[in-house]
């Protein structure tokens, strides 16, 4: 991976494309943050973005065919950065495609560089970077009509002919200018690059001259001077460090950089600040008779809206009221459309078990495809919610004071206020929490915020909670409030995941993650009504961006789980009894609804009965009467129906045995004694092998182990039973409440959940950090239950 | 004796001397446009004391008081209009 980028200057990067060559025009399209870089490139590609990562980085590459331009032209996404100043590998990218040398993208034809009209001077840092390149160039001006309505007043043929490069107003979120940016990008190959803006003093120059030769001495003769300049300016940077790294001239190189710094401080251009300087001398100097802002800068509507947001009282007050209703929209409101998903899923399973047989085929696709599917999809209503809130408040420009109002609780633990959200968010699904941490631009924040948000305790984790507090918690009434006890442990739970995420982002700060502490300077963006176009464009995108790369992950994964779970094993006689069963069923189907409804009948009757006054004895009688007359139908049906539900017990019998017999079942009773001082048996160790794809699976296999069939939740009652009747060999019950809290603490902590551990390999484009959050996340959660289950059973 | 960015008092203006340092955070300072002899207005701290707010070259930048602390500003402060 490393080898490609490195940049050994190998590759010619003078030969321009030859005009109306039938391969399409690469352009490549830059700009600060918060410029509405990502929207203009949405609305001239019209959503049609191939999506990837660049080989051996996190950075996402995004490639779009432009529409409505004779030429073909591919536009090339890159990150929104301050700077072309490179301090690792990731920022490295930038600066390779733009140079042709990234083998993973046609070499670039021309730049497209995104300035904020209203901001001027700061975004003219990175323009004046850019017209430095050598490449034919547009600027383009963005949000122009903010900035007119603001006062600005900008020459834009004054502003193009100083610059020697085309220039265009635009106002993306309004699709005004497009076609004017569309031509100019067309007509930039032909025209040519402009001026190189040189802002640096001559004595720069020449240093930088000596430098090549001294690189042409130590083997590399052909270092483009871009290059060459950025690794004179940036200490400590990515070309400075890396550049001839592992060679036997490093340490010349090195040595070369310091001379060369050292005699242009004593030339009066002390590195870095020269850079800085000169670059909005000349940022000052290009503006100063074309671009004028009003001198005195009236109140804005913004300003007044500031004021309160980032009030002491008020702003965090509006910030707590705002977070809790994008938790509840991923956590309640996403619901019904996520049931809708599982309905579906138990729909399809339906169809195609009424077309296929029982047999291996058809649980291959009900079990393995359509769950997988059906696993993929679940996830979207939550991706879809969260990222329509983050897309409206990032739009309005509000996600910015978010990340200001919460930076100081953040910091503490190496994070910073751009974690906040993506954490909250994580306690509906880690999922969307971590593909919203593209927003933090600090690599190492951003990393430990991904590898803790899984710590959160996500909605999967309650019905865990819930089958476990229900049945070992008591609900005696604590302080006068009845169920106080189990409200609290499961407060616990949810605590435990917090106390947790601090001190592993604690803990990945002082090791992994360790160094300076990164800067977290943030520009404040005005505030503006958020554009629908935008806000639906983003969902959209980052909506197949989690099927496409990650949802074909955790579709693998579900096979594969599938395939340990049915396999080898001997199904012919399950199948048999499973078909016997389907028959009796459909022959049985009016006895079968008339049971249905004589047992719901009798649970009333029984609660009735339960709740009637002591002295009501003639509402008793006739109560009585009325159970034994539904109680009798009910007993002769049972007899009717006996030889189906004694088949239909065999089956989920049959089942329990094969998943024991098969590779996970062998693998949990292998690993039995590693689980054993947990205060598990083998069954439960099975049932967590088998909740990897999903750890709220943990409940539906217990109910397969225990011979229940496939069909329990957590409130079922035969699961309950069988829980509370589970046996050692030995005759001791498996269950009390030291087994009950280890098993909670362990899938508090655990990281049974394959599409997480897909989501991060998709997000940091690399196998090492879901390797890492699987294995820290286990051995975190093995030693806590180890504790819990340890100090439980002593105090018992 | 320079003061320092974060002693900048709500709402005044000073000239910003030098950034310390040459490290990622003074880079970072320097590319945000706070160089030498420019002026810099306080807006104030967010709810909890840090980060600080400021307005520099016409727009408004977030620092914490550790990066502020790097920036020396002048002795001269006047009111901001």
């Amino acid at each position: 991976m490393k080898s490609q980028i490195r940049v050994l200057p190998s590759i010619p990067t003078s030969a321009l494309p030859i005009p109306n060559s039938p391969m399409p025009l690469t352009v490549a399209i830059i700009g600060n943050p918060n410029t509405g870089k990502s929207t203009l490139f949405n609305a001239l590609t019209g959503l049609q973005a191939r999506v990837g990562n660049f080989p051996g980085v996190t950075v996402e590459k995004k490639i779009g065919r432009i529409k409505g331009t004779v030429e073909l032209i591919d536009l090339v996404d890159l990150p929104g950065t301050y700077s072309l100043s490179p301090r690792s590998l990731d920022e490295m990218v930038s600066v390779n495609v733009l140079l042709g040398r990234h083998t993973d993208v046609d070499k670039v034809d021309a730049v497209v560089c995104i300035l904020d009209a209203s901001n001027l001077e700061r975004n003219f840092y990175l323009a004046c970077q850019v017209l430095d390149l050598g490449l034919p160039t547009v600027i383009v001006l963005n949000m122009f009509d903010v900035a007119t309505t603001r006062g600005a007043k900008i020459d834009i043929p004054a502003l193009s002919r100083k610059l020697g490069v085309q220039v265009v107003a635009t106002s993306a979120h309004r699709k005004e200018g497009l076609d004017a940016l569309k031509a100019a990008i067309a007509a930039a190959v032909p025209n040519g690059p402009g001026p190189r803006p040189r802002p640096f003093p001559e004595a720069f120059y020449a240093e930088c001259h000596q430098l090549a030769s001294k690189l042409a001495e130590l083997g590399c003769s052909d270092a483009p001077s871009f290059l060459v300049e950025r690794a004179l300016l940036d200490v400590g940077g990515y070309l400075e460090t890396e550049w001839l790294a592992g060679s036997d001239v490093a340490d010349r190189w090195k040595t070369a950089l310091i001379e060369s710094r050292g005699r242009l401080k004593d030339a009066g251009c002390r590195v870095p600040s020269v850079e800085a300087k000169a670059r909005y001398a000349w940022a000052k100097h290009t503006l100063a008779d074309v671009a004028t802002t009003p001198a005195t800068r009236a109140e804005t509507l913004s300003d007044r809206v500031d004021r309160v947001l980032t009030h002491r009282f008020a702003g965090l007050l509006i910030f707590a009221v705002l977070m809790v209703v994008v938790f509840q929209a991923i956590f309640s409101w996403a619901q019904p459309l996520m049931d809708l998903c599982g309905a579906g899923q138990s729909a399809v399973s339906g169809f195609v078990a009424s077309l296929i047989p029982p047999g291996t085929l058809r649980s291959l696709l009900t079990d393995g495809v359509v769950a997988g599917v059906g696993g993929v999809l679940v996830f979207l209503p939550q991706i879809g919610m969260l990222f329509f809130f983050i897309a409206l408040l990032e739009d309005c420009g509000y996600l910015a004071r978010a990340a200001f109002l919460m930076d100081k609780v953040m910091s503490n633990f190496g994070l910073n206020g751009k974690s906040f959200v993506p954490l909250m968010t994580s306690h509906a699904c880690a999922i969307p929490g971590i593909m919203a941490t593209r927003v933090i631009e600090d690599r190492h924040a951003r990393l430990s915020t991904i590898l803790v948000a899984p710590l959160m305790s996500c909605s999967a984790r309650l019905p865990v909670y819930t089958l476990f507090i229900s049945l070992f918690v008591s609900d005696a009434p604590l302080l006068g409030l009845r169920g106080a006890r189990q409200g609290l442990t499961l407060f616990a739970m949810y605590g435990l995941g917090i106390v947790a995420a601090a001190l592993v982002a604690a803990v990945l700060r002082k090791t992994i993650f360790h160094g300076e502490t990164p800067p977290f300077v943030m520009e404040l963006p005005a505030y503006k009504w958020p554009s629908p176009w935008i806000v639906v464009s983003r969902v959209w995108d980052r909506m197949m961006a989690f099927v496409t790369r990650a949802g074909t992950l955790i579709f693998a994964a579900a096979i594969v789980v599938w395939a340990g779970s049915f396999f080898p094993g001997d199904h012919s006689l399950e199948f048999e009894r499973q078909r016997f069963v389907e028959l009796a069923e459909a022959t049985n189907s009016d006895p079968l609804k008339h049971r249905a409804m004589l047992e719901e009948s009798l649970g009333k009757l029984n609660e009735r009965m339960a709740t009637l006054a002591p002295n009501a004895e003639s509402e008793r009688a006739e109560l009585q009467q009325k159970l034994s007359t539904t109680g009798g139908g009910l007993a002769d049906l049972n007899a009717e129906l006996k030889p189906l539900d004694d088949a239909r017990a065999e089956v989920n019998h049959l089942r329990a045995s094969l998943v024991e017999q098969s590779f996970l079942g062998r693998l949990g009773h292998w690993i039995e004694p590693v689980v054993k001082p947990l205060g598990w048996d083998w069954k439960i160790g099975v049932g967590t092998l088998l909740s990897f794809p999903a750890r709220e699976l943990v409940v539906t296999n217990l109910g397969i182990i225990y011979g229940l069939g496939q069909d329990v939740d957590e409130s079922n009652q035969q699961l309950w039973s069988a829980i509370r009747e589970a046996k050692w060999p030995d005759g001791r019950p498996v269950y009390g409440v030291p087994v009950a809290l280890s098993i909670m603490v362990f899938f508090s902590l655990c990281a049974q959940c394959a599409a997480t551990l897909m989501t991060i390999r998709r997000e940091t484009n690399s196998w090492r950090w879901p390797l890492v959050t699987f294995t820290y996340m286990t051995l975190l959660a093995y030693f806590a239950a180890l504790v819990t289950y340890q100090v439980a059973i002593r105090l018992a | 004796m320079p003061q320092t960015l974060d002693q900048l008092p709500d709402g005044q203006v000073a000239t910003i001397l030098d950034v310390q340092g040459d490290d990622a955070v003074a880079v970072r300072l320097l590319e945000m446009g706070l160089t030498d002899g420019e002026l810099i207005r306080s807006l104030g701290a967010a709810p909890l004391g840090d980060p600080l707010e400021f307005e520099v070259r016409g727009y408004r930048l977030s620092l914490r008081i550790l990066e502020a602390r790097r920036v020396l500003i002048s002795d001269l402060i006047r009111r901001g209009g």
